[in-house]
């Protein structure tokens, strides 16, 4: 089976700093993976590069959406146009859209999934009427979906923290990805908060056939979640297997140790 | 409502206020005294001590940091209550309680409608003839609005368009004949292509640098028209541009005066239909992700560069087609009808009534061209009272006289055909 997404030798320079070095990575269909690492390893460039945020210096990223026949290769086009594919992500540095509606938050996802134009904006034709009171349903099923319908009509800034981080999700989801990437979705979450996200992503990769990469530190959710675990330490990538050998890889360990000893 | 008042009371004569109020009065004191208590009698070469002077400006200092303190205590306090999540009627702004009485805020606009309607029939041309000025600023402020207030790009400058508008009809006219109507499509979609042509170079910048680079733009353009004679006439500009007609009809100052109304405030209505539509659809709410957040934005897959240029463009069609009411309303255009002053006069306009919000752009506009109208006494001091009326504007109400709001959805607690718009 082709993997949806598979990563060949990624590198990202920043001047002199090599952010992400020659990094491998795979995933396959309706696979959870965790991508770990101590602060600054690399993992929040690793995901910008991929998403388009940021130009990979060299390196390839080769998407194969589930049902299509061949491979695309993606690295260097422009945000909108990775999204468009089939790609979301969420931010770790929560970037809402603070002064518009919860809901609207989750329509804006929707957006390159619709056609209305200035045209239509104006006229407010029958099509354009449809399309928009089908983004509004959509949209709110995608709200009860993460619970946050009760927020509805909320400014998004207006959200306890949770639910901002869940709005997140909420709106990649919009954009209908086959793969969602996630940027330590748990940061800041209450034991009971995590506790729910972990449902959640499970239930967004079982019902939705949606394939997820995630970032994060909280290791109970790491490895309660994921199939597979990739490590990265100053942008290399020092290990990659099932939770059980990542645990043991001495590699890891020291990586992780040395961080706590420099902390 | 009492309790409050006496604990400002009581804090109007603190000790430590009165300290405060000295220290400032003081100060003032001595800043204005080379200007206001020395004078030198170059006749009799002899100074004058105008200590009389002094203890005025003593006075009235003191007096006046009492009342903004009054002023700033109250608005902290409402912010401290705000935060405090207190949600009581007392706090709900006009706009907000109009907003749960549509019928109230229906029956308002259609009073406002019909007197705006009525307005030239009971005034003189005078009157008539301030309106119209006041009106098309109105289209420019929310204009200007798409750009500055939803869309989130600083563009100063913006009296470009304006000018591409009035100048479109007065060439067009001159040297083809082409008249009112057909001008005033074509004024507009000039505007917007030169919006556009703008636009490109400056994609990439964001906030201060867009400003500054709109800025020069707008001043190239002036220098442009002053100086290119054979297109432009040069700062004597171009006279003589028949004012709008309908029907062939030969109509009198006066009378073409009050079309001329008309057909502003026609324009106003459309302009206002159009932009509250925009607003609530797909693209209105791209423009809006454009202003929170770029890279969220483009992360949600609306391509940016699109994006911002269909902002200029929707902005600039309405300046444009301004500027051709314009330049037929007053006959006469040279280059000094579209200063820099005049975009920052806009700008001052959606920043007074609240950006993005479209009842606010029309008092916005409303408020700066009629006061000075009827404030004619004070004219001395238009500016000083400009600059103070922004000035607490900014302090004591930061998102303007009218802020935005965001559309509102109701939805049926069932699960099945679980949801209906409401406005
Ligand atoms: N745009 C940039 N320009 C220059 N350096 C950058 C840029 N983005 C990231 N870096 C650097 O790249 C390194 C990796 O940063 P990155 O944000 O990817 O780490 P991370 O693994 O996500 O860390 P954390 O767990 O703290 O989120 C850091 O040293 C960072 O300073
Ligand atoms: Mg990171």
């Amino acid at each position: 089976m082709t993997p949806v997404l598979d990563v060949k030798k990624l590198r990202m320079d920043f001047g002199g700093l090599r952010a992400v070095n020659d990094v491998d990575l795979h995933i396959n269909e309706k696979e959870i993976i965790a991508l770990i690492g101590p602060n600054g390893a690399g993992k929040t460039t690793f995901f910008n590069c991929i998403t388009g945020v940021n130009k990979p210096t060299a390196g390839d990223v080769i998407i194969c959406p589930p049902g299509a026949t061949h491979t695309k290769r993606i690295n260097g086009l422009k945000p909108n146009v990775i999204t468009e594919k089939g790609l979301a992500r969420t931010f770790q540095n929560i970037r809402l859209f603070q002064n518009m509606t919860v809901l609207e938050n989750v329509m804006i996802g929707r957006h390159t999934r619709m056609h209305a134009g200035i045209a239509g904006a104006i006229l407010r034709n029958k099509k354009t009427r449809e399309e928009e009171q089908k983004v509004i349903d959509d949209s709110y099923e995608i709200l009860k979906k993460l619970n946050l319908e009760q927020f509805v009509n909320e400014l998004a800034k207006n959200l306890p923290y949770g639910a901002q981080r869940r709005l997140e999700i909420a709106r990649a989801m919009a954009t209908d990805p086959f793969l969602l990437l996630l940027d330590e979705p748990a940061a800041g979450m209450n034991p009971q908060e995590t506790h729910e996200l972990v449902d959640t992503i499970n239930k967004i990769r079982d019902n939705e056939n949606i394939t997820i990469l995630l970032i994060e530190h909280d290791m109970g959710l790491v490895m309660t979640l994921s199939e597979r675990i990739y490590v990265v330490d100053y942008g290399k990538l020092i290990a990659s297997g099932a939770p059980d050998d990542i645990k043991k890889d001495p590699e890891v360990i020291k990586a992780y140790l040395g961080e706590d000893t420099n902390a | 409502m009492s309790n409050t008042s006496t604990e400002q009371a009581n804090r109007f004569i603190s000790l430590k206020d009165i300290k405060k109020s000295s220290f400032i009065a003081l100060w003032f004191m001595f800043l204005t005294f080379p200007i206001m208590v020395i004078k030198v009698n170059t006749v009799n070469n002899t100074v004058e001590w105008r200590w009389a002077n002094m203890i005025i400006i003593g006075v009235a200092s003191f007096i006046l940091s009492h009342v903004w303190r009054l002023f700033m205590n109250r608005r902290d306090g409402k912010l401290s209550d705000e935060q405090k999540g207190g949600q009581t009627v007392e706090k709900l702004t006009l706009r907000q309680k109009l907003d749960q009485k549509p019928v109230v805020a229906k029956s308002l606009s259609y009073a406002v409608l019909v007197l705006a309607i009525i307005f030239p029939l009971i005034s003189g041309m005078y009157q008539t003839s301030i309106m119209i000025t006041a009106l098309l600023y109105v289209v420019l402020a929310l204009g200007l609005n798409i750009m500055i207030g939803l869309s989130g790009l600083l563009v100063l400058g913006y009296i470009v368009f304006y000018g591409v508008g009035a100048y479109t009809y007065a060439l067009l006219n001159l040297h083809f004949g082409v008249n009112f109507w057909v001008a005033l499509p074509i004024g507009g979609i000039f505007a917007m292509i030169i919006g556009i042509l703008i636009a490109i170079p400056v994609l990439r910048l964001q906030g201060d640098y867009l400003a500054i680079v709109t800025l020069a733009f707008g001043e190239i353009f002036r220098i442009v028209l002053e100086n290119w004679n054979d297109l432009s006439f040069g700062p004597s500009g171009i006279a003589n541009i028949p004012r709008p007609t309908i029907f062939g009809l030969d109509l009198n100052v006066s009378q073409a005066t009050n079309l001329t109304y008309f057909i502003v405030l026609a324009f106003v209505l459309v302009t206002i239909f159009v932009i509250k539509r925009l607003e609530d659809s797909r693209i209105g709410r791209s423009l809006v992700a454009m202003r929170e957040d770029e890279i969220a934005s483009e992360a949600m897959g609306i391509d940016m560069g699109k994006t911002k240029l269909v902002a200029f463009a929707l902005s600039t069609f309405w300046a444009g087609v301004a500027g051709v009411i314009f330049a037929g309303k007053t006959t006469f255009i040279n280059p000094s009808s579209f200063t820099m002053w005049e975009s920052i006069l806009v700008l001052c306009m959606v920043v007074l009534g609240g950006m993005g919000s479209i009842p606010g752009a029309i008092v916005g506009a409303l408020i700066i061209t009629l006061l000075p109208e009827y404030l004619r006494a004070f004219s001395e001091y238009r500016m000083v009272i400009f600059g103070v009326v922004l000035v607490l504007v900014m302090v004591f109400k930061p998102d303007g006289m009218i802020p935005s709001i965001r559309q509102k959805y109701e939805f049926k607690k069932k699960p099945e055909s679980n949801m209906k718009e409401a406005e």
